[in-house]
């Protein structure tokens, strides 16, 4: 009997977390257009419902009603997989991710994270460099230059970003003790890392950017070069599921800052999951700003930043913050 | 050192900038609550315009159908009893209609004119087709005073010859020798 329930709690947790999720990115666009244009003192989408609040479910609406086209030279089967690589690798990173410490029903506990792997961390990195193929082979079966150029910058961006990424976890890893999420958000309890680790946090913010492929790292989509780089010949909701995975990463990204940096769902007051989602929500703010601010990095300055700035920085963190950890 | 604190500094400012642009109020023209006055010469729906004592002043000449690049005016010309020439009917194909205002520069009567009405948006294509009862207005446009026959050598019941604006009387081609 016990089996049966576990398996309906899990259910129910991924259900709720994956309405969320889509929820929060569809609404994620209108904050982005919203802020955006205030940045550049515009109003941004304010036609569909008050305050463009039904903007978002207008332009899913649209997605899903437009017609999805193939090109004919197009590798077909990739063509029609890579969508669906992006948007899975961005939604499944969130499993790891606790959004509470437990819960208790009828006597049972239920822990507020869908699981807890004690290789969490690694599960991540895994996933996001899954990403990369949706991105590549997106790029590659389009069978177009421009969405070649886009896939092979973002392969070789994320590749080379995957590497500062990881090692800027290193330290917390250490101050944790563990792989496993729950751990490293628990090992938080009494000051958030980002106290601990200042530098990690930014090496981590600027290659978990380059990683979601956002402005001022969006050169794989680079419009004014490259049409719309990897998902240029994407149409309706194959181009939405690129986007919707976008989004998500987004979110993702702001989830792991906080759970790594800002203590994840832990704060006063307010219960848990909206800690964890007022933290999210700063950081697509952030990078939202970020966005509204910088210009597209060059390919080459975007190469010397991580290879010879975040990597070796990377590094020298990791070794200080060994020989502090010893003393 | 020195090179790393610039940048940063750039950083933060470029960052500070974007920031108090949020608490400005948007620039944007909201535009069908708010309709800005377009100028005198903007290039939108076409009109036939009218001499100052009433008359049409399109004489049918065809050359703003010659010249239109997408073809888009048709007409078919006549002549009064009087010698006005006139035409009896006149079509424009707004859907066609690229406005670019060569019919107006080629006009020699100043009929027709462009003006800044632009919002000819309709469902049904074929009532952009205007005839000649659409496109004549009862004004002069943009050139209110001219009356192509009161300067033009033509007889009609403006004036004989000799008796328009600016002409001379016709001289005797056998007195005028040298």
């Amino acid at each position: 009997m016990d089996w049966i329930i576990g398996i309906i709690v899990l259910i129910v947790k991924l259900g709720l977390v994956l309405v969320g999720l889509l929820l929060l990115a569809a609404y994620l666009v209108w904050v982005e257009r919203k802020f955006l244009a205030r940045l550049q003192i515009r109003y941004g989408p304010n036609r569909a419902g008050k305050f463009g609040l039904l903007q978002p479910i207008a332009d899913a609406l649209k997605l899903m009603v437009k017609e999805d086209t193939v090109p004919e030279a197009a590798d077909r089967i990739l063509f029609l997989l890579a969508p669906a690589v992006v948007a899975t690798s961005a939604l499944l990173m969130f499993a790891v991710v606790p959004f509470g410490s437990h819960l208790t029903l009828w006597g049972k506990k239920i822990p507020l994270v869908i699981t807890d792997l004690n290789v969490g961390l690694l599960y991540v990195f895994a996933l996001s460099s899954l990403g990369v193929y949706g991105v590549a082979l997106g790029g590659w079966a389009s069978n177009s230059k421009y969405s070649l150029l886009g896939g092979i910058r973002g392969a070789a961006q994320m590749i080379s970003y995957e590497l500062a990424l990881g090692l800027s976890l290193v330290p917390i890893v250490m101050h944790a003790g563990s792989f496993s999420i729950v751990d490293i958000v628990n090992a938080q309890a009494k000051y958030p890392f980002i106290l601990l680790q200042p530098f990690a946090f930014v090496i981590f913010i600027v290659s978990a950017m380059a990683e979601s492929k956002r402005i001022p790292f969006d050169l794989p989509e680079a419009e004014n070069e490259l049409g719309a780089g990897y998902h240029t010949e994407y149409s309706g909701m194959r181009f939405g599921l690129f986007f919707l995975g976008e989004y998500v990463h987004m979110q993702v990204l702001g989830a792991f800052v906080a759970v790594f940096f800002l203590g994840g769902w832990r704060g006063p007051l307010l219960p848990a999951p909206v800690w964890l989602f007022i933290k999210i929500i700063l950081v697509a703010l952030i990078m939202i700003w970020i966005r509204g601010t910088l210009p597209r990095l060059r390919y080459d300055q975007l190469m010397a930043v991580g290879w010879k700035v975040l990597i070796p920085a990377a590094l020298l963190n990791i070794m200080v913050t060994g020989a502090i950890l010893l003393i | 050192m020195a090179e790393a604190l610039e940048a940063i500094k750039a950083l933060a400012t470029g960052f500070a900038t974007t920031f108090k642009h949020l608490f400005r109020k948007p620039i944007t023209e909201e535009y069908p609550e708010f309709k800005r006055t377009l100028p005198e010469r903007t290039r939108a729906r076409i009109i036939l315009t009218r001499d100052p004592d009433g008359g049409e002043r399109c004489v049918a000449c065809y050359l703003c159908s010659a010249v239109c690049p997408v073809s888009c005016i048709s007409m078919q010309s006549a002549e009064k009893e009087d010698g006005r020439r006139y035409a009896t009917w006149f079509r424009i194909n707004f859907a066609r209609c690229i406005y670019c205002g060569l019919c107006e520069e080629a006009c020699p009567t100043s009929a027709i004119q462009l003006t800044a009405m632009f919002e000819t948006c309709e469902r049904d294509i074929l009532t952009l087709v205007y005839e000649k009862e659409d496109l004549l207005v009862d004004h002069g446009g943009k050139d209110k005073e001219y009356n192509f026959y009161k300067y033009a050598g033509v007889v009609t019941q403006e004036g004989g010859k000799g008796e328009h604006i600016k002409e001379d009387k016709p001289v005797n081609v056998k007195s005028n020798l040298p």
